[in-house]
């Protein structure tokens, strides 16, 4: 009787995915409890609450997922015009939309939405998609990202730029169209620095001679550098990195707690998490191209290199090649909206993974 | 570009995943190039760094040595106290934080003063005092309070006491806050690292000389700190060593009897020992406490000390210049025995002047001495006698013979100031003056020079130096204030003076005939009153010089303003046989040294060598014949 429960609970569950992610979380919990012991407790019930989220989405049929692909996008829209317009302001950045109840942050609703309203829009489209198609998923992608960054929340604009970027992407954008843009966008960038706010720019700047400021903006940067470096080859132990023990790294438990875990475990601790992030990934992207529609490829690859983005940006920032953003490192980082979103997605390409069969168009 | 069928969109869509494949993998790699450059080319420099930030090396001040006398005493020594200290950087705003203080410990408009000072000195995240010496009531109502003070704090620290007060204070000198001069020269010393955490610096006298004795080791705790800067263990801790402790040739007893002789006159008094060369007694009055300067002397408390018009600042035993009056003739006796100018029994008539190039020496006596042999000239200090033997010597030959004695050059005593005086000679004119006309020396200038006047400067440090050297029958020591060096770490002593400077080669009997006649002084002569009914032979040599030249008129000793009123001296030792105390007094504007000057000799012989205590201050005989 448990037996069949069991079964029925794990059924739509994809073993290779889940076992890399679960190895994740295990990384998540041993580095959370030297860098924040006091925070596992909260952890563990994100942990659960994600893996719930997880599994319901897993059971979810892909057609159904594109049902809600528009209205979802077009409430996360409405969402953050309501922010410009009434959020709350918290720490110089308009994020929060209060509810009265609750506050949420829509930014956060928009790295899943995104990619289902692009590829919702391109299966729309199949067989034949136009320039045009490009223009419009284009600005169906700019127009909340635009919100986002005016916020201002460079880290999250950026992941839903590249969410929808991807799909555009997979979709099949013309290789000369996206020369063109990087061109242009090599050509604007003067345009994009006089626009930035100040703190952004600093941190740019920050990311090119950290020592300028050893105190002040470079203090973050270089003090994870200098825990990542005094980490050696095997680091210096569980509970045993002073960079992280004695609060030099800053926001150690959040976005920075790659810097705990360099610093304790090393290069071969690195080595282990890229390695299962590149696994992850692999999966992710066998799972896309073993996909049976346009709307289903184009989700699961999205998200896939959603993971990755988030791993990169984060790791690149923390070891100093990468200007400071606020990402945290996927499925490690403290914190249970990220998580949720992230098992959110690990959630679809279950669900991808096992109706590839199911529906043949 | 359009997909026209499923199966050629599926396989670009699948070339896709490569590509996206291809730039993870290019992205890993790139980060992967980065932990290899981090972790392990730079993994170096990164652990040197991450040491750094962690540990924190907290010195540990050693104690300082003490200072005992000859006997042992206790002149300086260390007692610890509560201080409240302000981190000024820290802090904010510091008249508030001070008022806000002051509800809960005393803090008197002078202790704001000396923070002000402090605070102007010193440099921002430095921990400055605001009260030195809580009381524990205090201690326990700021600890309570201590939440609502951030960059305030109570500390344990060690204090210089001189128990004595302003007893022997120019010897001792005093220990202060560190300024730039103390900078330079514990750069010097190459000791900046063992001065790391040291707040205070020997100034003046024994605390200055023997500075880097005193101080110690400073040891260090290896402390862990977070990135607030807070202590979170300590991981290794070096002990640090306390500084030496210096034993005196000083006896404090008998540094008290000649202060308190000297009551509320001005003047100095160094007494050595003959066979050492060590300082039983310096003496530089008026003095100060130099317990005010521990702390860091209040502005006012400085003002008074510096404006007064007596000086008690200087040290005047190794720092005041003067003339030597007639305390010069034992010595210009014994150089013309030397150079065979004069025979002890050799007689000459003084008439109470001498007439020299058109110019008249007058004797003190009026109507002069009458015949005169050199034990007579002493005894009576007869100028007449000295003023024809000076043109007899010629200046060289009295400023060669004087400067073996080591008239008008340092002596080399250890604690710093000390002045060179002024031994007058051809050479020394030449360098002096810059005219032609003023640098050429006129046979004239050297007649007074044979009673101790004219160009004549000494320290009473010198003159006590050359005293000891004629009891010691010519052997000379440096005069030296500390004896041994104790390391406080071995228990080794490490002497300082043991050997003696030089021996100036002088005949036996010339000695002989000049101690003599300085007996006679104490016996029959210008220091008899003041000796009378001594249960020991004394010798001496009474003195006076001029601070003002009264020229034709009589000098009225009673007459004349006091600070023109002549300095009284007066050199001596005792026993006359076998000298264990050498002497020079001087009491400025004392007039006559027979008067002024000699019974303080009294006083320091009656209690060194019968160890009588006198009943006050040397009261001032009748001034006998002359000076």
């Amino acid at each position: 009787m448990l037996r069949q429960l069991w079964y029925r609970i794990i059924a739509p569950i994809d073993p290779p995915l889940m076992a890399l992610a679960g190895a994740l979380i295990g990384i998540a919990l041993l580095v959370l409890g030297s860098a924040s012991p006091d925070r596992l407790p909260a952890q563990l019930v994100n942990v659960a609450a994600a893996l719930v989220v997880m599994r319901m989405v897993a059971q979810f049929p892909p057609q159904r997922l594109m049902h809600i692909a528009l209205p979802l996008y077009l409430f996360g829209v409405l969402l953050l015009v309501a922010v410009a317009l009434f959020g709350d302001v918290s720490k110089g950045a308009r994020r929060w939309l209060n509810l009265g109840v609750m506050r949420v942050q829509p930014s956060e609703l928009m790295k899943i939405a995104m990619p289902l309203m692009l590829a919702w829009y391109f299966q729309k489209r199949e067989p034949l998609i136009r320039m045009r198609d490009y223009g419009i998923a284009a600005l169906l992608l700019l127009v909340p990202v635009a919100l986002i960054a005016k916020q201002p929340d460079l880290g999250t604009a950026i992941l839903v730029l590249a969410a929808g970027f991807y799909v555009i992407f997979f979709a099949g954008l013309p290789w000369k169209v996206m020369i063109g843009l990087a061109f242009l966008a090599a050509a604007a960038a003067p345009l994009a620095w006089s626009k930035m706010h100040d703190y952004q720019r600093a941190r740019i700047l920050t990311l090119f001679d950290p020592e300028s400021d050893p105190l002040g903006k470079g203090f973050h940067i270089i003090q994870s550098t200098i825990a990542i470096g005094s980490g050696g080859v095997f680091g210096k132990g569980w509970g045993q990195g002073t960079q992280a023990q004695l609060e030099f790294i800053p926001e150690r438990h959040t976005d920075f707690i790659f810097a705990v875990m360099s610093e304790e475990f090393g290069l071969l601790g690195n080595m282990v998490l890229v390695v299962i992030y590149a696994m992850l990934i692999a999966r992710g992207l066998m799972i896309a191209g073993n996909a049976p529609t346009l709307f289903t490829r184009l989700l699961a690859g999205s998200i896939t290199l959603i993971f990755f983005t988030y791993a990169f940006v984060n790791m690149g920032m923390v070891s100093g090649i990468l200007p400071v953003v606020g990402v945290p490192l996927p499925f490690i980082s403290y914190g249970g909206t990220a998580l949720v979103t992230l098992f959110f997605g690990i959630g679809i390409l279950m669900s991808v993974h096992k109706n590839r069969m199911l529906v043949q168009k | 570009m359009e997909f026209s069928n499923p199966q050629e969109g599926l396989e670009k869509f699948r070339s896709r995943l490569g590509v996206a494949a291809g730039f993870v993998l290019f992205c890993f790699f790139l980060l992967f190039a980065r932990f290899i450059w981090l972790q392990i080319f730079q993994y170096n420099y990164y652990k040197t760094r991450a040491e750094e930030n962690r540990i924190s090396l907290v010195p540990i001040v050693p104690n300082r040595g003490l200072i005992v006398d000859r006997n042992g005493v206790v002149m300086a020594r260390n007692y610890s106290a509560y201080t409240l200290e302000i981190t000024p950087s820290k802090a904010g705003d510091l008249e508030a934080t001070i008022d806000e203080l002051a509800k809960i410990v005393d803090i008197q408009p002078k202790d704001r003063k000396r923070f002000k000072r402090l605070l102007e000195e010193s440099k921002n995240f430095e921990s400055l005092p605001i009260r030195n010496r809580l009381s524990d009531t205090e201690v326990a109502r700021f600890i309570a309070h201590r939440y609502r003070f951030p960059g305030v704090d109570i500390k344990a620290r060690l204090f210089r006491q001189y128990p004595f007060g302003d007893m022997a204070s120019h010897l001792l000198g005093y220990i202060g806050r560190i300024d730039a001069k103390d900078v330079d020269k514990i750069s010097d010393e190459d000791a900046e690292d063992n001065y790391r955490g040291t707040e205070h610096f020997g100034k003046r006298g024994i605390e200055q000389h023997y500075e880097f004795q005193l101080h110690g080791t400073t040891g260090f705790e290896q402390m862990e700190v977070d990135s607030g800067g807070r202590a979170v263990r300590t991981l290794a801790r070096t002990a640090p060593v306390a500084g030496n402790n210096l034993t005196l040739t000083v006896d404090a007893k008998l540094q008290e009897v000649v202060e308190k002789a000297f009551g509320d006159r001005r003047g100095a008094l160094v007494a050595i020992e003959p066979s050492t060369g060590g300082i039983l007694a310096l003496v530089s009055m008026p003095n100060f406490d130099p317990n005010l300067f521990v702390d860091g002397i209040d502005s006012q408390s400085w003002q008074e000390l510096n404006d007064s018009p007596d000086k008690p600042m200087i040290n005047r035993a190794v720092y005041g210049t003067y003339p030597p009056g007639s305390t010069f003739k034992p010595y210009m006796a014994l150089a013309a025995l030397e150079a065979g100018k004069r025979r002890p029994e050799q007689t000459i008539f003084d008439p109470g002047f001498f007439n020299f190039g058109g110019h008249q020496f007058r004797d003190d006596k009026k109507g002069g001495h009458g015949t005169v042999n050199m034990y007579a000239s002493i005894v009576q200090s007869c100028d007449t006698y000295y003023y024809m033997l000076a043109n007899d010597l010629g200046i060289d030959g009295i400023s060669g013979f004087m400067g073996k004695f080591g008239f008008g050059q340092r002596t080399g005593v250890d604690i710093p100031g000390e002045a060179e005086g002024v031994l007058p000679s051809q050479e020394w004119k030449k360098r002096r003056f810059k005219r032609p006309e003023q640098q050429k020396w006129y046979a004239g200038e050297t007649i007074s020079i044979g009673i101790g006047q004219g160009y004549n400067a000494y320290t009473p440090i010198q003159l006590a130096q050359a005293m000891a050297t004629l009891a010691n029958n010519g052997v000379m020591f440096r005069p030296h204030l500390v004896k041994y060096i104790t390391d406080t770490k071995t228990g080794k002593q490490t002497q300082v003076e043991p050997e003696p400077v030089k021996t100036i080669p002088l005949k036996p009997e010339n000695i002989e005939t000049i101690k003599n006649a300085m007996i006679g002084v104490n016996k029959e002569g210008t220091g008899a009153r003041a000796f009378a009914g001594a249960e020991y032979v004394s010798a001496g040599k009474t003195g006076t010089a001029q601070v003002f030249s009264l020229k034709g008129s009589n000098y009225k000793e009673g007459g004349t303003k006091k600070e023109l009123r002549d300095h009284a001296l007066f050199i001596a030792f005792a026993p006359a046989d076998k000298p264990t105390i050498a002497l020079a007094v001087l009491v400025e504007n004392g007039g006559f040294g027979a008067a002024a000057a000699a019974p303080i000799a009294r006083q320091v012989f009656d209690y060194y060598l019968l160890g009588k205590l006198p009943k006050g201050p040397a009261g001032e005989t009748e001034a006998g014949d002359g000076d």
